[in-house]
């Protein structure tokens, strides 16, 4: 998959917490991803998952995506946003992101670097933000090449893996009979 | 170089003598997971996977809409189910011997000291509390399910050294209160992608329930991890529930912490966390200096729903009547707590005040059923989290504190410090 992706910003404040991103009263009544992503930020921003666009790019404060385990990467994978870079981000959203292939990157102090409206360029792999406005550079925290959640993140998400080990533990079950 | 506890757990369950913090690592896991009301079997069933890593280790419960509320959610719950029987999974708890499922499932030997366990839903840390080193999952928990194994980078880890002696539940102060105030005094990030761990000359005196609310709430200071050491408190609450033997882990006495903070908890004060943020908590003397007026007090949840805590709030109860503006609703985190409640006629106390006891379900905290907030109205919840829109409306405030706080609050129609009760 792509890990350079270039968008205009949007950006959020410290403590987003998976509460505003993917509202509790929502999810019991049945809704498709698409339907509830429309929640997506109705808390704290009316009107935002229909402003964003696809390819959009968010940057936020500390502790982006704390609280909830709920799967709150998905709302922002169905709004097509091209990737979150935060100067923290909680180890639920993070790992949750990872495992369905939604780039994420912890960019300490690109929150202070971006203004909302400002393009960057992204690689999420390398760990470099470009503000093509200003044409400055940070560095964030690549995750290392060949560990697991770099691996998970350039298949795409922990599918291709999963459907490998089912095919796998499926074939040495049959083999036993 | 000594280990941590989290060091200790992790290098036995990856099969390694050491491991450093930044390094990656596989894992064996001593037990997972699901929640009801999430489509697990349909995944499952898409997969074409025949079986599950050990149906012995997967714990069942649907306890966030217990019962369902939708006909999407009693669909999703009936799939469950069926998962529950195909499988072949005995660890699944009914409606009516359920219990929010932290609360629920160390009673049913889901737990023992050293384990390693990635649960869905992010409370899962509260087993730290037994010496267990437990995170949550959630986009993951089918590949744990099949394999039984995780990928974890192992964290550093932080330490916090309580020393004085907690007033404790007696004054109306409890581990909750020291969490608040760790998570506003330090920040809801200190212990981000760390393991977390309490130790120092209070924690022995700590009660469990003290102790769980604060694992519990470890997740709302970031910690992957929040683990207290194994003592004869542990040990006895657990005899008799668990399956394996307690394989207790301590630090070594050159373990490396990323960072110690010290904190003395003699005649510490209540804390309440103000809207909407946990990290907003101060000692109860502020907020109850606002005068803050509410509408509903909330008593319950896996943070606070234990025995320890109904009897605080009965002591505060008995004799005096919820205001008339207030509804105080009360559930407590399982059916056995349930049960153990009226059989100490602690109902009685409950419904003379006016409050309505409900049964077990995580409820109003997790904002998806059984009293949701209105625009503008303003809560006083035992629960764990007051962000904006978590407990129904955005539109509505949620404060964060001890049920006795809790209890006093819905007696005056105030935000109270409950040692006004003493």
């Amino acid at each position: 998959m792509p890990l350079i992706v270039r968008g205009r910003v949007w950006k959020f404040d410290d403590n987003i917490s998976t509460d505003l991103m993917m509202p509790g009263f929502a999810r019991t009544q049945g809704m498709s991803e698409r339907e509830l992503a429309r929640y997506c930020m109705y808390s704290n921003r009316p009107g935002w998952s229909d402003q964003v666009k696809e390819g959009d790019i968010i940057v936020a404060g500390r502790n982006w995506g704390c609280g909830s385990s709920r799967p709150a990467p998905r709302m922002f994978k169905v709004l097509a946003v091209g990737g979150v870079i935060a100067d923290s981000i909680s180890r639920l959203f993070f790992r949750n992101a990872v495992n369905i292939g939604f780039p994420v990157l912890i960019c300490p102090g690109v929150s202070a670097s971006v203004e909302e409206g400002e393009e960057v360029e992204v690689n999420f792999e390398t760990g470099e933000v470009r503000n093509l406005i200003r044409g400055t550079v940070l560095q964030g925290e690549a995750i290392p090449a060949d560990s697991p959640p770099y691996q998970i993140l350039k298949a795409g998400g922990l599918e291709p893996l999963l459907r490998q080990t089912v095919a796998r533990m499926n074939g040495s079950e049959a083999e036993k009979r | 170089m000594g280990a941590t506890m989290a060091e200790k757990i992790i290098a036995a369950h990856c099969g390694s003598d050491v491991v450093r913090p930044g390094e990656y690592v596989w894992c064996n896991v001593d037990g997972t997971a699901i929640l009801g009301y999430y489509p697990v079997r349909q995944r499952l069933k898409e997969l074409g996977v025949q079986r599950l890593f050990n149906p012995d280790r997967i714990y069942v419960v649907e306890d966030h809409l217990a019962p369902p509320s939708t006909v999407a959610v009693a669909n999703a719950v009936a799939d469950t189910r069926k998962l529950v029987r195909e499988y072949g999974l005995d660890n699944f708890f009914e409606y009516g011997r359920h219990g929010v499922l932290h609360e629920l499932f160390p009673h049913r030997g889901y737990v023992s000291p050293g384990d390693l366990i990635v649960s869905m839903d992010s409370h899962s840390t509260s087993y730290g509390c037994f010496n267990v080193a437990s995170t949550p999952i959630n986009e993951e928990l089918v590949y744990v399910l099949v394999t039984g194994r995780i990928w974890l980078r192992v964290p550093q880890t932080i330490r916090f050294n309580i020393s004085g002696k907690l007033p404790g539940p007696e004054s109306f102060v409890v581990g909750k209160d020291v969490i608040l105030r760790i998570a506003g005094e330090y920040g809801t990030d200190v212990a981000l992608y760390k393991a977390a761990e309490f130790h120092g000359p209070a924690v022995p005196d700590l009660s469990m329930a003290s102790r769980f609310s604060m694992a519990n709430m470890g997740v709302e200071i970031g910690a992957k991890f929040a683990i207290f050491p194994c003592d004869d408190k542990t040990l006895e609450y657990l005899d008799g529930k668990m399956k394996r033997p307690p394989r207790a882990v301590a630090p070594d006495p050159d373990a490396k912490y990323e960072a110690v903070y010290s904190l003395d908890v003699t005649d510490m004060p209540p804390y309440a966390a103000k809207p909407h943020d946990p990290g907003n908590s101060v000692p109860i003397t502020e907020v109850e200096a606002d005068s803050v007026k509410i509408d509903q007090a909330f008593l319950g949840s896996c943070t606070n729903g234990r025995m320890e805590d109904f009897r605080m709030a009965a002591r505060i109860l008995r004799g005096h009547k919820v205001h008339p503006d207030v509804r105080l609703i009360a559930t407590p985190a399982s059916q056995d707590i349930w049960r153990q409640c009226m059989d100490e006629g602690l109902w009685d106390i409950f419904s003379e005040a006016g409050a309505m006891v409900t049964h077990s379900t995580c409820g109003a905290c997790s904002g998806m059923h059984m009293g949701l907030l209105g625009d503008g109205e303003v809560c006083v919840s035992s629960g764990n989290r007051n962000f904006q829109g978590r407990m129904g409306s955005p539109k509505a405030f949620v404060y964060l504190a001890n049920p006795a706080t809790v209890a006093a609050s819905a007696v005056t129609g105030y935000i109270t410090d409950p040692r006004r009760f003493l």
